[in-house]
């Protein structure tokens, strides 16, 4: 019975990120080639032949990148990299490389790892230090630590993240405004006079859309929205504090906006479901990743040239804050190439491939040189200090260790029971004990 | 289980001594069934048996250096306590109820149709087979974005044809969100029921009907005098397999609805527990609750069968 249920959800999940694909569509943006391997020669000698499988990533332009550097890093080093996108929602993605690890599987070489996992994968994961500790020091030095786990570096940081707000700026122009939204109550505000206006040609068109689905993004978006009302971060000082007034205030006024602001479907939106709905025209603000800068001023996108992007907004009492998230690499401990492994993790996380990322995908350079290139800067405007440097908030894995993602499940189900009408003050209490239940279990 | 209290002192001194033919053809019946029974057990018996043994330990995915360790009924006392397992149990008995009448009574209709002759009747009965030949979470895909609020086409037409002001999200309100999957299920499981009922209706003699038709007798009585009746054993056949297969239903709603936590089937939560979460003890647990629940629904149909077979 437990391997026809894992065999169906597998089934399922590869279905969902095959739905989840965005069409292939060339693009000129992607032009620029993928980075040459630096001493390929060497390599070749010593692993050449070797095949390694890559799980990677599936949302936005993801998997082509991937594709593209792991044909590249093929035909240079002789060492044959298969790509296999993971599962677009990230608990999913969690939920594959536990089953992995816990039956020794040598079927994964490298994975792409969430920036709140390195803690509950430690050990089965090589430790990278000896052949890869000189390339860390290039990378932002927090997600170096964070990638330490008791003295062994366990993951490469890939890419950064955090949430930012796109905005429409033809439309703010068109209705009166001179700036973004600097409070969610002026999100709510704008949103819904656009939409209004917007909708007597575009009966699609939604003033505000993030994501609602019941998955780890929303966490995510929660987390922004609690902690940019001051109501904290879910967890605080090892206990539960969702069960605030100030949370269920926020959590109340997104409630509200369900289905009136934005699209009513917006409970069932991920990334993708959001990035579309914004790049088709069909939005005026979205939250999402950086990722989806890219895209909007892509070829494909409609709202090419007509869209920026800035700070989230804040609660009454707060400020504006941003979830971090990001990927890093690391290498399975029941790798049979390992070395051969390690070799495209090294040229993954370059300073020439984080480049070239941050150029044809709008992705978050964790290398600060690379985050500082001209050009790089010039493509990738949620870089600038203004936006870049808002106060970072960090999803409660350290306190959850290897049941973190049950406890983000706790959160992000809740927080859907919510948008999808029930009160805050009759879903809190209940996440909150259960959340502390949780922290109890050691 | 009815015929446990049978009381039966006779038939032992009537059989005879086995000759020895007879008993050289059981042996070579046995021989012939021990490679059938040899799989029965290892893709049947020992995952069940194992589950079961799961469900009494602390077994955990990732569970780094802590050893499992057997915690006797322990799952089975938090599990009868669990709210989200209870509204699980209710969820999928909901969705079974509603999606295997819908199918018996859409199904039998289209049975009786494609039975009856007119023509085109061959190229009807494979048309009608397409639903249920699309995998169930491609089907649940394409319903899914149909039923999308922003650019689903269920709202257009309903809007087109004026029965909804504006567009529904059908999958995410709470309120349509168990119709909107059972609407799926019934569209995609009801060919397959006409499919078993048209088998049933095919064996049924013509020349009972000729003779209701020299009686005198209205279609209507011919349909539940002679087809229903004669139908019996297939509708029990096909609601038994609907039933199970509701019961353990788990790709429909996952495409549909992820974690949501108010639309959770017991697979679904099964799933969740034992793939996400990794509790895989707890998670036994709950699969051998399952497995009850649905083995208590075969009691309860194979006793109906009986009864209502000793009456014929």
């Amino acid at each position: 019975m437990l391997g026809l249920i894992g065999a169906v959800a597998l089934i399922a999940s590869l279905a969902a990120t095959v739905g989840n694909a965005r069409p292939t569509v060339a693009k000129k943006s992607n032009a620029i080639a993928a980075p040459k391997v630096p001493n390929a020669a060497a390599i070749k000698k010593k692993y050449g032949g070797q095949k390694i499988t890559f799980v990677g990533d599936s949302v936005g332009d993801g998997n082509k990148r991937d594709t593209a550097l792991a044909k590249r890093f093929s035909r240079d080093t002789g060492i044959k990299v298969s790509v296999v996108p993971h599962p677009a929602a990230s608990d999913q993605s969690y939920a594959q490389l536990v089953r992995a690890f816990s039956q020794k599987s040598s079927s994964i070489d490298v994975a792409m790892i969430d920036v709140v996992w390195p803690g509950a994968f430690a050990p089965y994961l090589v430790n990278l230090k000896p052949k890869l500790g000189k390339q860390a020091k290039l990378h932002a030095q927090g997600i170096i630590q964070n990638d330490t786990i008791g003295g062994k570096l366990v993951a490469m940081p890939w890419f950064g993240d955090y949430g930012i707000l796109y905005y429409r700026t033809d439309l703010l122009k068109k209705y009166g405004y001179k700036a973004p939204p600097k409070t969610w109550a002026d999100l709510f505000k704008m949103a819904k006079k656009i939409q209004d206006g917007e909708q007597k040609t575009n009966p699609n068109f939604a003033g505000f859309v993030f994501q609602g689905n019941a998955y780890e993004g929303l966490t995510c978006n929660a987390l922004e929205w609690v902690a940019s009302a001051g109501g904290g971060h879910f967890v605080d000082g090892g206990k539960a504090s969702i069960n605030n007034a100030k949370a269920a205030t926020i959590l109340d006024a997104m409630r509200n906006q369900v289905g009136k602001t934005t699209p009513r479907g917006v409970t069932s939106y991920q990334e993708d479901q959001t990035e579309h709905a914004f790049d088709a025209g069909d939005a005026a603000f979205a939250r999402n990743w950086p990722y989806q800068y890219g895209i909007g001023a892509g070829a494909t996108s409609k709202v090419k040239g007509k869209f920026s992007v800035t700070t989230l907004p804040h609660g009454a009492s707060g400020g504006p804050v941003g979830t971090v998230g990001g990927w890093q690499l690391a290498v399975s401990k029941y790798s049979k190439h390992k070395d051969a492994a390690i070799e495209f993790v090294r040229y993954m996380t370059s300073p020439a491939v984080e480049k070239f990322d941050a150029l044809t995908n709008s992705n978050v350079p964790t290398i600060l040189s690379v985050a500082k290139d001209k050009a790089v800067r010039a493509k990738n405007p949620y870089l600038k200090p203004a936006i870049a440097s808002v106060p970072r908030v960090t999803r409660p894995a350290k306190f959850f260790k290897t049941h973190y993602n049950e406890a983000s499940k706790i959160i992000y189900q809740g927080v859907n029971q919510i948008l999808n009408g029930t009160p805050a003050k009759s879903v809190l209490p209940s996440m909150q004990s259960k959340l502390n239940t949780l922290l109890k279990q050691k | 289980m009815s015929s446990v209290a049978t009381p039966a002192p006779g038939p032992r001194r009537r059989r005879h001594r086995r000759t020895k033919l007879q008993r050289r053809q059981t042996r070579i019946g046995w021989v012939l069934l021990v490679p059938a029974l040899a799989v029965v057990a290892f893709v049947a018996i020992y995952p069940l048996g194992k589950t079961v043994y799961e469900s009494f330990t602390n077994q955990e995915f990732l569970a780094g250096l802590e050893p499992t360790k057997w915690v006797g009924l322990d799952n089975y006392r938090t599990l009868w306590h669990d709210p989200a397992f209870r509204h699980s149990v209710w969820v999928t008995v909901k969705f079974t109820l509603i999606t295997v009448s819908f199918e018996f009574v859409l199904g039998l209709i289209i049975a009786l149709v494609v039975n009856s002759h007119f023509r085109g009747r061959g190229l009807m009965r494979a048309v009608m087979l397409v639903p249920w030949a699309i995998p169930t979470v491609v089907a649940a895909k394409i319903w899914q974005w149909m039923l999308d609020d922003v650019f689903g086409v269920v709202n257009d037409l309903l809007m087109k044809l004026h029965i909804i002001s504006h567009p529904h999200a059908w999958i995410s309100d709470p309120a349509t969100s168990l119709a909107s999957v059972s609407a799926v299920d019934i569209w995609k499981t009801t060919p397959f029921v006409a499919l078993l009922l048209l088998a049933g209706l095919q064996v049924i003699p013509r020349d009972l009907y000729e003779a209701a038709d020299v009686d005198g007798a209205s279609p209507l009585q011919q349909f539940w005098r002679i087809t229903l009746p004669l139908l019996k054993p297939a509708i029990l056949v096909t609601l038994i397999f609907r039933t199970l297969d509701a019961l353990r239903v788990f790709d429909v709603f996952f495409v549909f609805f992820g974690n949501r936590a108010d639309t959770q089937t017991m697979a679904i939560y099964a799933q969740g527990t034992i793939v996400q979460d990794g509790h895989v003890g707890y998670g036994a647990a709950i699969s051998v609750a399952i497995f009850l629940i649905i083995s208590l629904f075969v009691v309860i149909y194979v006793t109906f069968m009986r009864v209502t077979g000793d009456d014929e």
